[in-house]
């Protein structure tokens, strides 16, 4: 196991691009501290993004493209919200990878 | 994005689990949705069991991964093809199979289930009219 990131006092294990290493280990701490590590203060704008992957995940079992993740975003919360300045700027190191990193889920695939 | 657009098979033929292939193809295929090209994906001999409703692989120790086929029309894949006697030599019918949907967002035209169960001449129409094919 590479690294672990400690989340209130907890040991979680994380793989060399600093996604989790299972999938079960999420909290909402684990989204805090991994956005913190970021520069990037959480708010209910990113948390709804991060809701939506986790369900979207728990769905189809997979962590969407960016360019599916805008389409999926607009289709559910409005095209204001389903574009990729948007969430660029909610998460300027790329909305999946990121994001998908902050929700617990793996690289999305299609990320290279 | 691209200026020539090829149109691209995907062949699966190979059961759910116990090989590695039916994973790879999916993630091939989503990965290969990025490019904006006319892809088509069929599925035929055992490969007919991947789109199989109600799979548990609790038993197998192995990922269920049968819910991302239905992201497939997200990915803009927007032809799903089931062999016909594939299905018919496994007992199975279209009713057996996942749904998947496909949504185009900018003219929101919509298509509720773009699996279709083709004939063998179509089959191999398919085949002919493609310019890339990919086995799996």
């Amino acid at each position: 196991m590479a690294d672990t990131i400690d989340v209130n006092g907890k040991q979680i294990a994380v793989d060399e691009e600093g996604y989790l290493a299972n999938l079960n280990d999420w909290e909402p701490g684990v989204a805090e501290v991994m956005s913190k590590q970021d520069n990037i203060d959480l708010t209910d704008e990113h948390w709804d993004i991060i809701k939506f992957l986790r369900e979207y995940y728990e769905e189809y079992q997979i962590a969407p493209a960016v360019r599916v993740l805008t389409k999926a975003v607009g289709k559910k919360m409005g095209k204001d919200k389903g574009n990729s300045k948007y969430l660029y700027s909610l998460f300027p190191y790329g909305p999946a990878k990121q994001a998908c990193r902050f929700a617990g889920l793996p690289k999305p695939t299609g990320c290279v | 994005m691209s200026e020539i657009v090829k149109k691209f098979l995907y062949l699966n033929r190979k059961a759910p689990y116990g090989t590695i292939y039916a994973w790879e193809a999916l993630e091939v295929i989503l990965i290969g949705a990025a490019f904006d090209q006319e892809v088509s994906v069929l599925f035929l001999d055992d490969g007919v069991y991947q789109l199989t409703k109600g799979q548990d692989t609790g038993g197998i120790g192995m990922k269920n991964f049968s819910p991302t086929f239905r992201t497939l029309g997200d990915y803009e894949v927007k032809n799903v093809y089931v062999d016909r006697d594939s299905l018919a030599a496994r007992g199975l019918t279209q009713d057996d199979l996942v749904q998947i949907a496909w949504e185009d967002f900018d003219t929101e035209e919509e298509v509720e289930n773009i699996v279709e169960v083709i004939d063998t001449a179509r089959v191999r129409e398919l085949m002919d009219a493609s310019d890339v094919v990919f086995s799996f």
